[in-house]
Protein backbone atom coordinates (compact mmCIF):
# COMPACT_ATOMS: atom_id res chain seq x y z
CA UNK A 1 0.00 0.00 0.00
CA UNK A 2 1.04 3.32 -1.07
CA UNK A 3 1.79 6.11 1.62
CA UNK A 4 1.72 9.38 0.86
CA UNK A 5 4.42 11.52 3.00
CA UNK A 6 3.91 15.60 3.37
CA UNK A 7 7.37 16.99 2.64
CA UNK A 8 9.34 18.16 5.29
CA UNK A 9 8.79 21.84 6.74
CA UNK A 10 5.75 21.84 4.88
CA UNK A 11 2.66 23.03 7.07
CA UNK A 12 1.09 19.30 6.50
CA UNK A 13 3.12 18.16 8.97
CA UNK A 14 1.64 18.38 12.68
CA UNK A 15 3.23 21.36 14.82
CA UNK A 16 6.06 20.58 16.97
CA UNK A 17 6.99 22.09 20.10
CA UNK A 18 8.60 25.56 19.51
CA UNK A 19 12.70 25.55 20.83
CA UNK A 20 12.09 26.73 24.36
CA UNK A 21 13.27 30.64 24.69
CA UNK A 22 16.66 31.40 27.03
CA UNK A 23 15.61 34.79 28.52
CA UNK A 24 12.32 33.04 30.24
CA UNK A 25 13.76 33.08 33.64
CA UNK A 26 15.51 36.62 33.55
CA UNK A 27 12.22 37.94 32.27
CA UNK A 28 10.72 36.23 35.29
CA UNK A 29 13.27 37.54 38.03
CA UNK A 30 12.69 41.31 36.20
CA UNK A 31 9.36 41.35 36.79
CA UNK A 32 9.66 40.00 40.21
CA UNK A 33 12.34 43.19 40.87
CA UNK A 34 9.75 45.16 39.98
CA UNK A 35 7.03 43.69 41.95
CA UNK A 36 4.75 42.73 38.86
CA UNK A 37 2.63 39.81 40.17
CA UNK A 38 -0.34 39.67 37.54
CA UNK A 39 0.08 38.93 34.10
CA UNK A 40 -2.90 38.58 32.20
CA UNK A 41 -2.38 36.80 28.79
CA UNK A 42 -3.78 35.16 25.59
CA UNK A 43 -1.25 32.38 25.22
CA UNK A 44 1.50 32.65 22.44
CA UNK A 45 4.17 29.87 21.81
CA UNK A 46 7.14 32.95 22.43
CA UNK A 47 5.35 33.91 26.07
CA UNK A 48 5.23 29.81 27.06
CA UNK A 49 8.27 29.90 29.13
CA UNK A 50 6.99 32.84 31.10
CA UNK A 51 3.40 31.48 31.40
CA UNK A 52 4.79 27.93 32.61
CA UNK A 53 6.76 29.70 35.09
CA UNK A 54 4.31 32.41 36.50
CA UNK A 55 1.65 29.19 36.70
CA UNK A 56 4.00 27.40 38.99
CA UNK A 57 4.68 30.78 41.46
CA UNK A 58 2.04 30.90 44.25
CA UNK A 59 2.79 34.73 43.99
CA UNK A 60 2.13 35.12 40.17
CA UNK A 61 -1.57 35.96 39.05
CA UNK A 62 -1.62 34.97 35.79
CA UNK A 63 -5.17 35.22 33.65
CA UNK A 64 -5.69 33.68 31.07
CA UNK A 65 -8.31 36.13 28.61
CA UNK A 66 -10.35 35.32 26.00
CA UNK A 67 -9.53 38.13 24.04
CA UNK A 68 -7.00 41.02 24.44
CA UNK A 69 -8.62 44.03 25.03
CA UNK A 70 -9.89 41.89 28.54
CA UNK A 71 -6.06 42.47 29.81
CA UNK A 72 -6.03 46.16 28.85
CA UNK A 73 -9.40 46.64 31.11
CA UNK A 74 -7.72 44.03 33.23
CA UNK A 75 -4.47 45.69 33.81
CA UNK A 76 -6.11 49.44 34.16
CA UNK A 77 -9.21 47.89 36.77
CA UNK A 78 -5.65 46.49 38.54
CA UNK A 79 -3.74 49.88 39.00
CA UNK A 80 -7.05 51.62 39.74
CA UNK A 81 -6.58 48.54 42.73
CA UNK A 82 -3.17 49.77 43.56
CA UNK A 83 -1.12 46.95 41.73
CA UNK A 84 1.04 46.10 38.63
CA UNK A 85 0.63 44.24 35.45
CA UNK A 86 2.45 43.12 32.56
CA UNK A 87 -0.25 42.10 29.57
CA UNK A 88 0.99 39.03 27.33
CA UNK A 89 0.05 38.87 23.91
CA UNK A 90 0.45 37.78 20.20
CA UNK A 91 0.53 40.88 17.40
CA UNK A 92 -2.38 39.62 16.03
CA UNK A 93 -3.83 40.27 19.08
CA UNK A 94 -2.77 44.04 19.22
CA UNK A 95 -5.19 44.69 16.49
CA UNK A 96 -8.14 43.60 19.19
CA UNK A 97 -7.07 45.83 21.99
CA UNK A 98 -7.89 49.17 19.75
CA UNK A 99 -10.45 51.04 20.86
CA UNK A 100 -9.61 49.63 24.74
CA UNK A 101 -6.14 50.94 24.30
CA UNK A 102 -8.09 54.52 24.60
CA UNK A 103 -8.64 53.94 28.43
CA UNK A 104 -4.64 54.28 28.77
CA UNK A 105 -4.51 57.74 27.21
CA UNK A 106 -7.63 59.24 28.62
CA UNK A 107 -7.10 57.79 32.26
CA UNK A 108 -3.21 57.68 31.91
CA UNK A 109 -2.89 54.50 32.79
CA UNK A 110 0.83 52.64 33.13
CA UNK A 111 0.83 50.23 31.05
CA UNK A 112 3.60 47.88 30.01
CA UNK A 113 2.66 45.12 27.29
CA UNK A 114 5.20 42.33 25.99
CA UNK A 115 3.97 41.42 22.42
CA UNK A 116 5.72 38.44 20.41
CA UNK A 117 5.78 39.09 16.48
CA UNK A 118 4.21 36.77 13.70
CA UNK A 119 4.22 38.23 10.42
CA UNK A 120 7.62 39.94 10.12
CA UNK A 121 10.49 38.41 9.71
CA UNK A 122 10.70 34.97 7.82
CA UNK A 123 6.38 33.82 8.27
CA UNK A 124 5.36 31.06 6.55
CA UNK A 125 1.85 31.74 7.20
CA UNK A 126 0.62 34.51 5.05
CA UNK A 127 -2.59 35.33 7.12
CA UNK A 128 -0.09 36.82 9.86
CA UNK A 129 1.22 39.59 7.45
CA UNK A 130 -1.24 41.82 7.53
CA UNK A 131 -1.59 42.11 11.40
CA UNK A 132 2.32 41.73 12.24
CA UNK A 133 3.20 44.70 9.72
CA UNK A 134 0.34 47.31 11.22
CA UNK A 135 1.19 46.32 14.62
CA UNK A 136 3.52 48.76 15.94
CA UNK A 137 2.12 51.55 13.52
CA UNK A 138 -1.32 50.92 15.66
CA UNK A 139 0.15 51.12 19.20
CA UNK A 140 1.56 54.47 18.01
CA UNK A 141 -1.58 55.82 16.84
CA UNK A 142 -3.07 54.63 19.78
CA UNK A 143 -0.41 56.89 22.10
CA UNK A 144 1.71 54.07 22.95
CA UNK A 145 5.80 54.16 23.41
CA UNK A 146 6.94 51.00 21.30
CA UNK A 147 10.27 49.44 21.74
CA UNK A 148 11.00 46.68 18.88
CA UNK A 149 13.71 43.96 19.92
CA UNK A 150 15.43 41.81 17.71
CA UNK A 151 18.25 40.72 19.63
CA UNK A 152 18.55 39.16 22.93
CA UNK A 153 21.17 41.00 24.93
CA UNK A 154 19.01 44.18 24.27
CA UNK A 155 15.76 42.26 25.80
CA UNK A 156 15.56 42.31 29.84
CA UNK A 157 17.04 46.23 29.44
CA UNK A 158 14.58 47.00 27.17
CA UNK A 159 11.35 45.17 29.62
CA UNK A 160 13.20 46.65 32.17
CA UNK A 161 12.65 50.59 30.96
CA UNK A 162 9.58 49.77 29.71
CA UNK A 163 8.54 48.93 33.33
CA UNK A 164 10.50 51.63 34.06
CA UNK A 165 8.88 54.45 32.38
CA UNK A 166 5.41 52.94 33.16
CA UNK A 167 5.36 52.55 36.87
CA UNK A 168 7.42 55.66 37.63
CA UNK A 169 5.65 58.36 35.80
CA UNK A 170 2.51 56.46 34.49
CA UNK A 171 3.70 55.99 30.39
CA UNK A 172 2.23 52.98 28.41
CA UNK A 173 4.86 51.25 26.58
CA UNK A 174 4.81 48.19 24.14
CA UNK A 175 7.78 46.00 23.97
CA UNK A 176 7.72 44.13 20.55
CA UNK A 177 9.47 40.58 20.58
CA UNK A 178 10.61 40.28 17.17
CA UNK A 179 10.61 36.93 15.04
CA UNK A 180 13.88 37.21 15.17
CA UNK A 181 14.21 36.77 18.69
CA UNK A 182 11.51 34.59 18.90
CA UNK A 183 12.67 32.23 16.33
CA UNK A 184 10.35 31.12 13.29
CA UNK A 185 7.14 28.67 14.22
CA UNK A 186 8.25 25.34 13.44
CA UNK A 187 6.09 22.98 11.81
CA UNK B 1 -41.47 47.19 35.60
CA UNK B 2 -38.35 48.17 37.22
CA UNK B 3 -36.96 51.69 36.41
CA UNK B 4 -33.16 52.03 36.30
CA UNK B 5 -33.02 54.88 38.43
CA UNK B 6 -34.93 53.51 41.64
CA UNK B 7 -32.75 49.97 41.15
CA UNK B 8 -29.72 52.20 40.93
CA UNK B 9 -30.39 54.57 43.83
CA UNK B 10 -31.53 51.48 46.29
CA UNK B 11 -28.27 49.54 45.19
CA UNK B 12 -26.28 52.55 45.94
CA UNK B 13 -27.81 53.10 48.92
CA UNK B 14 -26.74 49.33 49.84
CA UNK B 15 -23.36 49.40 48.57
CA UNK B 16 -21.83 49.65 51.92
CA UNK B 17 -17.74 50.27 51.28
CA UNK B 18 -18.13 48.58 47.75
CA UNK B 19 -16.02 50.41 45.12
CA UNK B 20 -18.27 50.60 41.95
CA UNK B 21 -17.65 50.24 38.32
CA UNK B 22 -19.74 51.61 35.66
CA UNK B 23 -19.90 50.88 31.72
CA UNK B 24 -20.29 53.88 29.25
CA UNK B 25 -23.63 55.39 28.91
CA UNK B 26 -26.73 55.41 30.97
CA UNK B 27 -25.11 53.15 33.92
CA UNK B 28 -22.81 56.45 34.45
CA UNK B 29 -25.44 58.93 34.52
CA UNK B 30 -27.60 55.96 36.76
CA UNK B 31 -25.00 56.19 39.25
CA UNK B 32 -24.21 59.62 39.10
CA UNK B 33 -27.52 60.46 39.79
CA UNK B 34 -27.71 58.62 42.45
CA UNK B 35 -24.88 60.15 44.45
CA UNK B 36 -21.13 61.18 43.27
CA UNK B 37 -18.60 59.35 45.23
CA UNK B 38 -14.98 59.39 44.57
CA UNK B 39 -15.48 55.49 45.21
CA UNK B 40 -16.55 55.38 42.03
CA UNK B 41 -14.85 54.83 38.38
CA UNK B 42 -16.95 55.99 35.73
CA UNK B 43 -16.29 55.04 31.89
CA UNK B 44 -17.36 57.41 29.38
CA UNK B 45 -15.52 54.63 26.26
CA UNK B 46 -13.66 51.90 26.19
CA UNK B 47 -17.26 50.04 25.83
CA UNK B 48 -16.66 46.05 26.79
CA UNK B 49 -14.24 47.01 29.53
CA UNK B 50 -16.30 47.05 32.44
CA UNK B 51 -16.68 43.78 33.78
CA UNK B 52 -13.16 43.12 33.20
CA UNK B 53 -12.44 46.53 34.99
CA UNK B 54 -13.90 45.54 37.72
CA UNK B 55 -12.43 42.01 37.67
CA UNK B 56 -8.99 43.95 38.35
CA UNK B 57 -9.74 45.93 41.13
CA UNK B 58 -11.02 42.81 43.09
CA UNK B 59 -7.96 40.61 42.38
CA UNK B 60 -5.79 44.39 43.56
CA UNK B 61 -8.20 44.94 46.50
CA UNK B 62 -9.60 40.98 47.92
CA UNK B 63 -10.72 42.18 51.07
CA UNK B 64 -12.81 44.91 48.98
CA UNK B 65 -16.29 44.28 47.53
CA UNK B 66 -16.56 45.60 43.64
CA UNK B 67 -19.58 46.17 42.06
CA UNK B 68 -19.78 46.75 38.55
CA UNK B 69 -23.33 48.61 36.68
CA UNK B 70 -23.24 48.26 32.96
CA UNK B 71 -25.88 47.76 30.23
CA UNK B 72 -26.83 45.02 28.07
CA UNK B 73 -25.03 46.50 25.41
CA UNK B 74 -21.82 46.83 27.11
CA UNK B 75 -21.60 43.50 28.76
CA UNK B 76 -22.52 41.73 25.25
CA UNK B 77 -19.65 43.68 24.07
CA UNK B 78 -17.17 41.79 26.20
CA UNK B 79 -19.23 38.85 26.61
CA UNK B 80 -16.25 36.83 27.06
CA UNK B 81 -15.10 38.56 30.67
CA UNK B 82 -17.82 36.37 31.77
CA UNK B 83 -15.42 33.05 31.15
CA UNK B 84 -12.97 35.12 32.35
CA UNK B 85 -14.42 35.55 35.56
CA UNK B 86 -15.37 32.14 35.61
CA UNK B 87 -11.76 31.12 35.78
CA UNK B 88 -10.71 33.27 38.51
CA UNK B 89 -13.45 33.08 40.91
CA UNK B 90 -13.57 36.38 42.57
CA UNK B 91 -15.27 36.04 45.74
CA UNK B 92 -15.39 39.54 46.07
CA UNK B 93 -16.88 40.94 42.60
CA UNK B 94 -20.56 41.28 41.51
CA UNK B 95 -21.42 42.51 37.87
CA UNK B 96 -25.13 43.94 37.28
CA UNK B 97 -26.69 44.52 34.34
CA UNK B 98 -29.26 47.07 33.54
CA UNK B 99 -31.30 45.17 30.71
CA UNK B 100 -33.35 47.34 29.01
CA UNK B 101 -33.06 45.44 25.82
CA UNK B 102 -31.59 48.61 24.09
CA UNK B 103 -28.71 50.51 22.93
CA UNK B 104 -29.84 53.66 24.69
CA UNK B 105 -27.31 56.21 23.84
CA UNK B 106 -27.89 55.86 19.98
CA UNK B 107 -31.39 55.36 19.31
CA UNK B 108 -32.83 52.65 21.14
CA UNK B 109 -32.43 49.77 18.36
CA UNK B 110 -33.36 46.58 20.10
CA UNK B 111 -29.98 44.35 21.56
CA UNK B 112 -29.57 40.72 21.54
CA UNK B 113 -31.48 40.13 24.94
CA UNK B 114 -35.11 41.05 23.76
CA UNK B 115 -34.06 38.22 20.91
CA UNK B 116 -34.26 35.39 23.76
CA UNK B 117 -29.98 36.09 24.33
CA UNK B 118 -29.92 34.92 27.92
CA UNK B 119 -27.40 36.31 29.94
CA UNK B 120 -27.27 34.87 33.26
CA UNK B 121 -27.59 31.59 31.52
CA UNK B 122 -24.08 32.26 29.77
CA UNK B 123 -22.74 33.61 33.30
CA UNK B 124 -24.10 30.57 34.96
CA UNK B 125 -22.47 28.29 32.12
CA UNK B 126 -19.55 30.12 32.77
CA UNK B 127 -19.33 29.16 36.47
CA UNK B 128 -20.31 32.30 38.48
CA UNK B 129 -22.11 31.11 41.54
CA UNK B 130 -24.80 33.50 41.72
CA UNK B 131 -25.98 33.95 38.78
CA UNK B 132 -30.09 35.94 38.21
CA UNK B 133 -32.47 37.48 36.68
CA UNK B 134 -34.30 40.43 38.72
CA UNK B 135 -37.63 41.63 37.39
CA UNK B 136 -39.76 42.93 40.47
CA UNK B 137 -38.83 44.78 43.94
CA UNK B 138 -38.91 41.24 45.61
CA UNK B 139 -35.83 40.53 42.96
CA UNK B 140 -34.25 43.02 43.41
CA UNK B 141 -34.08 42.23 47.23
CA UNK B 142 -32.56 38.88 46.81
CA UNK B 143 -30.19 40.69 44.92
CA UNK B 144 -29.03 43.18 47.31
CA UNK B 145 -29.24 39.90 49.89
CA UNK B 146 -26.72 38.22 47.85
CA UNK B 147 -24.59 40.90 48.03
CA UNK B 148 -24.74 41.53 51.63
CA UNK B 149 -23.82 37.98 51.98
CA UNK B 150 -21.13 38.67 49.64
CA UNK B 151 -19.49 41.17 51.86
CA UNK B 152 -19.63 38.63 54.79
CA UNK B 153 -17.70 35.77 52.60
CA UNK B 154 -20.32 33.86 51.60
CA UNK B 155 -21.45 33.31 48.28
CA UNK B 156 -18.64 34.17 45.56
CA UNK B 157 -18.94 36.19 42.25
CA UNK B 158 -22.29 37.60 41.55
CA UNK B 159 -24.28 38.27 37.99
CA UNK B 160 -27.56 39.97 37.72
CA UNK B 161 -29.72 41.15 35.04
CA UNK B 162 -31.94 43.27 36.30
CA UNK B 163 -34.94 43.91 33.61
CA UNK B 164 -35.38 47.57 33.53
CA UNK B 165 -37.93 49.85 31.40
CA UNK B 166 -36.43 51.19 28.42
CA UNK B 167 -36.77 55.02 29.26
CA UNK B 168 -34.06 57.98 28.96
CA UNK B 169 -34.01 59.59 32.39
CA UNK B 170 -32.33 62.70 31.64
CA UNK B 171 -28.59 62.28 31.56
CA UNK B 172 -26.44 63.47 34.97
CA UNK B 173 -22.93 63.43 34.03
CA UNK B 174 -19.90 62.45 35.81
CA UNK B 175 -16.86 64.22 35.42
CA UNK B 176 -15.18 63.04 32.06
CA UNK B 177 -11.52 63.92 32.95
CA UNK B 178 -10.03 60.20 33.00
CA UNK B 179 -6.79 61.57 35.28
CA UNK B 180 -9.40 62.66 37.66
CA UNK B 181 -11.96 60.24 37.87
CA UNK B 182 -8.43 57.70 38.43
CA UNK B 183 -6.98 59.56 41.12
CA UNK B 184 -9.59 60.24 43.10
CA UNK B 185 -11.08 56.58 43.10
CA UNK B 186 -7.05 55.04 43.80
CA UNK B 187 -7.25 58.27 46.63
CA UNK B 188 -10.18 56.15 48.83
CA UNK B 189 -7.49 53.29 48.95
CA UNK B 190 -4.90 55.50 49.95
CA UNK B 191 -2.91 55.72 46.56
CA UNK B 192 -1.05 58.43 45.64
CA UNK B 193 -0.49 59.77 42.14
CA UNK B 194 2.80 58.93 40.91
Amino acid sequence: MSQVTAPKNSPKNSPKNNPKNNWGADLFALLKRHEVSFLPFVPDAGHADLIALAQADNDMQPVVLTTEEEGVALASGHWLGGKKSVLLMQSSGVGNTVNMLSMLSNCRFPFVTLVTMRGEFGEFNSWQVPMGRATADVLSAMGLSVHIVTEEDKLIKTIDAALYAAYSSDQQVAVLLSQQLVGRKEW
Amino acid sequence: MLQRREVVSKLNHHRGDALMVTGLGSSSYDLHAAGDDNRNFYLWGAMGGAAMTGLGVAMAQPDKQVIVLTGDGEMLMGIGALATIGVQQPNNLSIIVLDNGHYGETGMQASHTQFGVDLPGIASASGLPVAMSVTNEAELDRLIEAITAQQQGKGGAIFASVKVEAASPERSLPIVDGVEIKNRFRRTLGLQPL
